[in-house]
C-alpha cells in the first residue's frame, strides 16, 4: 500500500475538515472511517430507529452486533451495554459522524468558556482548567467554519457573544409559532432572545437548496440535503482535490510507531475484515472523545507500554458531555405548528455570571416532537397508562412547548474512558470502559437552569409546567462527548499541545472534541470545527514537504 | 405450534422472507386471535398480551392497542430487536395468568373489563419490571411509525392531529415565504 503524507482516522466534524485542509494544501491523505457513507436518501423518517430515538437501533451506527462497551456504576458493578442503549454514550459511526444526523446548532463558545478556572476557580473534586488558547485565537477559524460549512442565524438580538468580524453567511429561517410565543415572553423577563445559529441552509448555499421546513432534523439525515455536515461540504472538496482517498468501513486497530517513538502509520481492519497497514508521515486521530482515547490506549508498544500520549496517565480523563435540563410548559392553546426545524429561539443570558454557579448554559426550544417522546412528558398528575394517559396525549401533544439546554459540565479526572480488561469487539479489540460520575456542582447548575426554563414558559402563558431535572448516575458523554485528550501547555496534566500535537510524539495529532478543556454551555460542533481549522492551519504551516518538524 | 402457523402453502415466515409485499402481509396478519400469525407468541400468549395492552391503551373513539396492531409490533420485535426479552414475556405472561386464575378463577382475557383492570393494576405493583417493559413496548407500537406493524393506518397520529405521511416540505410549504402555505 502506497505511503502517504497523512492518515486521518475518523471522517466526522473534525476529521473531514482536516482531510480537506491538508489535501487542498497538497498533502496526500487517506481518510479512514469505520462506518458507511449515507446520503439524503437514507433519511427514512423512522421515529423508532434513528440516531436519537434508538428503540429499534441506531440508524447511522454503530450496529448493536459486535460493538459493546462497558460502564461501571456507582456500586462498582460493570455492565456490558449495546450501541442503541443510552449508557453506551453513542455519537455515530458514519461519514460525517454526528454531523450527518445532528440538529445542527452551530454555536461559538463565549470568551469566558475558555477561561473557566480563572473566572470561577476550580470546585473541589473537579479538574476545571483554562484552555491554552483564547476565544480570540479561534475567532478567525470560527468564521471560516461558519462560511465553509454554511451557518444561518442572527446574533443581533443578544449582547452575549464574543467579538466577531463578519455576520453569519445566511439569515435565519422565518420564525415558527413557538418563536412568536416565546420571544415577547423572554423580552418581558428582560432577556435577550435571538435566532439560533444553525448549520442549515436558509437560502441556496454551497450549491444546495434551502431547508424545506419539515421537523425531521435531529436524529435524521436531511431529506433534501439542506443540513450542512462534513459529509456534504468539506469531504467532497477533499476528494475533488485528487489528493484524498476516503476508505469506509475501515476500523483502526492501532497507531504504529517506529523504534524512535515516532508514528509511522496505522493498522486497520478493512471492509472485509482483513488487517491492513497504511504508512504515513503523520497520523491524525479524529475519532471523537471516546473512540480517540480508546485508540491511543490500544496503541501499546515497548516505548509506550500504557498507550500513546499516556505517559502521565492523562488519556481518557476529564470526559464530559452536557447535562441537559429544562422544563415542559402546557398551554391552553395550540403551540405546535409542525414547521421545521422546530428549535428556533434561544437565550444566552444565563451562560455566565450567576453568583455561586460555575457557568450555566444556553436555553432553547426543542427540535422535532415525536409522539413517542411525549408519552413520558405529560403533566405531573397524568396516569402513566390507561384511558387517562391516552386522553392526555390527545389533549397536550400540540399544546406543549419544551425549553431545555446544555449545562456546562464541571470536569473531573475520575470521569473517564479506560479499556475493559476482558470485553472485546468483533475485531478482537478491547472496548471502552466508562468510570466515574458527573461532578455534583453540574447538577446544581442544571437545577437552576431548569427553573429558569420553567419561568420563561410561565411568562409565555403556560397553565402548567414540569421540570426536566435529574441526577445522572454515570459519566456524561453522548453526542457532545469531549475532553479525553486535554489540550494544555503542561505535558504532566494534558495530552496535546495547543496545536493538537501529542506532547511526546511530534507527528501524531488528536484533532476532535477530545482536546476540549471544557465544553461550553452550548452544542460543541462549531468549536470542534474551528479547532480543526486552527490545528490544520498550524500543521500546514509547519509542513516541510516530505516530513513534519515542529 | 409450528403446524398451526401454516398459512396456505407457505409459512408466514417463508412468505415474508420471499420478499413479496412484506408490509402488506404484516398489515393483514395482525388481528389477535387469528390462527398462525405470530412469529414468537403462541395464540394463548397473544390473547393474554392483548388483554394487558388494551388496559394500557384502551379503546375510546379511537382504537385500543391491540386493535391498532400493537401485538404485531411486539411480536415482530421479539424475534428481532427485543430478542433478549423473550424469557421476560414467556414468564411474565404466565405469571399474569396465574394471578388472574387465583383471584378470579379464569384467564385474563375472559374477565370483565373492571376485573382485567384490577389484574393489570396488580401486575403494575407486583412486577414493575415486566409491566413497564410491556407498557413501553405498547406505547411504541401505538404511537410509533406504522412501518413497524403497530399504529395501523397511523391511527394514533390522526388522533393527535399529525399528518401521515410526515410532511414533505416541498409539497406543503411555500419555500419563498418559508412558512406553511
Amino acid at each position: 500500500m502506497k505511503r502517504v503524507n497523512a492518515v486521518v482516522i475518523g471522517a466526522g466534524a473534525a476529521g473531514g475538515i482536516v482531510a480537506k485542509e491538508l489535501s487542498v494544501a497538497g498533502l496526500s491523505v487517506v481518510l479512514l472511517e469505520r462506518g458507511k457513507w449515507y446520503t439524503a436518501n437514507d433519511c427514512h423518517k423512522d421515529d423508532l430507529r434513528n440516531q436519537r430515538t434508538t428503540v429499534l437501533g441506531n440508524a447511522f451506527g454503530p450496529e448493536d452486533e459486535g460493538n459493546p462497551r462497558v460502564w461501571v456504576d456507582a456500586k462498582g458493578i460493570a455492565r456490558t451495554v449495546l450501541p442503541s442503549e443510552g449508557s453506551y454514550q453513542n455519537n455515530a459511526a458514519c461519514v460525517g459522524g454526528g454531523t450527518l444526523s445532528y440538529g445542527a446548532q452551530a454555536w461559538r463558545y463565549l470568551p469566558q468558556d475558555f477561561r473557566m478556572k480563572s473566572t470561577y476557580g476550580a470546585p473541589a473534586g473537579s479538574s476545571l482548567e483554562d484552555w491554552p488558547i483564547s476565544y480570540n485565537d479561534l475567532e478567525p477559524f470560527y468564521e471560516k467554519a461558519e462560511y465553509e460549512i454554511g451557518i444561518s442565524g442572527d446574533y443581533s438580538g443578544t449582547p452575549f457573544h464574543g467579538p466577531r468580524k463578519r455576520p453569519l453567511p445566511m439569515p435565519p429561517l422565518p420564525p415558527g409559532r413557538e418563536f412568536g410565543i416565546l420571544e415577547p415572553a423572554a423580552k418581558r423577563l428582560g432577556l435577550h432572545p435571538f435566532h439560533i445559529p444553525m448549520a442549515r441552509n436558509s437560502i441556496p448555499y454551497n450549491g444546495r437548496g434551502p431547508c424545506m421546513r419539515c421537523r425531521w432534523c435531529v436524529g435524521f439525515a436531511c431529506e433534501v440535503d439542506a443540513k450542512n455536515g462534513s459529509q456534504n461540504t468539506v469531504i467532497p472538496i477533499a476528494l475533488n482535490t485528487g489528493n484524498c482517498e476516503l476508505r469506509t468501513e475501515c476500523m483502526a486497530k492501532e497507531i504504529l510507531t517506529d523504534d524512535r517513538g515516532r508514528a509511522r502509520g496505522v493498522s486497520y481492519f478493512d471492509e472485509n475484515g482483513h488487517l491492513q497497514e497504511q504508512l504515513s508521515d503523520i497520523v491524525i486521530v479524529s475519532g471523537c472523545a471516546t473512540e480517540s482515547a480508546r485508540l491511543l490506549l490500544n496503541s501499546k508498544s515497548r516505548l509506550f507500554p500504557d498507550g500513546l500520549g499516556n505517559r502521565h496517565d492523562q488519556v481518557g480523563r476529564n470526559l464530559q458531555g452536557h447535562h441537559y435540563t429544562g422544563a415542559v410548559g402546557f398551554f391552553d392553546f395550540e403551540t405546535y405548528d409542525d414547521v421545521g426545524p422546530g428549535a428556533t429561539i434561544a437565550i444566552s443570558d444565563y451562560n455566565h455570571g450567576t453568583p455561586g454557579l460555575c457557568g450555566g448554559g444556553m436555553l432553547a426550544n426543542e427540535f422535532i416532537r415525536l409522539p413517542i417522546h411525549m408519552i413520558d412528558r405529560l403533566p405531573a398528575n397524568t396516569p402513566r397508562w390507561g384511558l387517562g394517559h391516552k386522553q392526555a396525549m390527545r389533549h397536550w401533544h400540540k399544546r406543549t412547548i419544551v425549553i431545555m439546554g446544555p449545562t456546562q459540565q464541571i470536569p473531573t479526572a475520575e470521569g473517564r474512558v479506560t479499556l475493559d480488561p476482558t470485553v472485546k469487539d468483533k475485531w478482537g479489540l478491547p472496548v471502552v470502559r466508562f468510570l466515574g460520575n458527573v461532578h455534583p456542582h453540574t447538577f446544581e447548575i442544571g437545577e437552576v437552569q431548569a427553573k429558569r426554563a420553567q419561568a420563561w414558559l410561565k411568562e409565555a402563558g403556560a397553565v402548567d409546567t414540569s421540570l426536566m431535572s435529574y441526577k445522572a448516575e454515570m459519566v456524561s458523554a453522548g453526542q457532545h462527548q469531549a475532553g479525553t485528550c486535554r489540550m494544555g501547555n503542561d505535558p504532566q496534566c494534558s495530552v496535546v499541545n495547543k496545536n493538537c500535537q501529542i506532547h511526546d510524539v511530534d507527528n501524531l495529532f488528536v484533532i476532535d472534541s477530545s482536546v476540549h478543556v471544557t465544553n461550553g454551555g452550548f452544542n460543541p460542533v462549531l468549536t470542534i470545527m474551528a479547532i480543526a481549522y486552527f490545528a490544520s492551519d498550524a500543521l500546514v504551516r509547519n509542513w516541510k514537504g516530505t516530513g513534519f518538524r515542529s | 405450534m409450528s403446524a398451526s402457523r401454516k398459512t396456505g402453502h407457505l409459512t408466514r415466515r417463508q412468505f415474508v422472507a420471499s420478499g413479496a409485499l412484506g408490509g402488506a402481509v404484516i398489515a393483514i396478519g395482525c388481528a389477535p386471535g387469528k390462527q398462525g400469525n405470530w412469529e414468537f407468541l403462541s395464540e394463548d400468549q397473544a390473547r393474554t398480551l392483548a388483554a394487558i395492552c388494551d388496559q394500557i391503551v384502551p379503546a375510546d373513539d379511537f382504537p385500543s392497542a391491540s386493535q391498532a396492531g400493537v401485538l404485531n409490533y411486539i411480536d415482530r420485535q421479539l424475534v428481532r430487536h427485543f430478542r433478549n426479552h423473550q424469557d421476560d414475556y414467556r414468564n411474565g405472561l404466565e405469571q399474569v395468568q396465574a394471578m388472574s386464575r387465583k383471584r378470579f378463577g379464569q384467564d385474563l382475557e375472559l374477565l370483565s373489563q373492571p376485573q382485567q383492570l384490577a389484574i393489570v393494576s396488580e401486575l403494575s405493583e407486583q412486577d414493575r419490571t415486566f409491566f413497564e417493559l410491556v407498557r413501553d413496548h405498547t406505547m411504541e407500537g401505538y404511537y410509533g411509525s406504522p412501518r413497524h406493524g403497530g399504529n395501523r393506518d397511523a391511527v394514533s397520529w390522526r388522533m393527535l392531529g399529525l399528518p401521515e405521511p410526515p410532511p414533505l416540505g416541498r409539497s406543503q410549504y411555500d419555500l419563498g415565504k418559508g412558512s406553511p402555505s
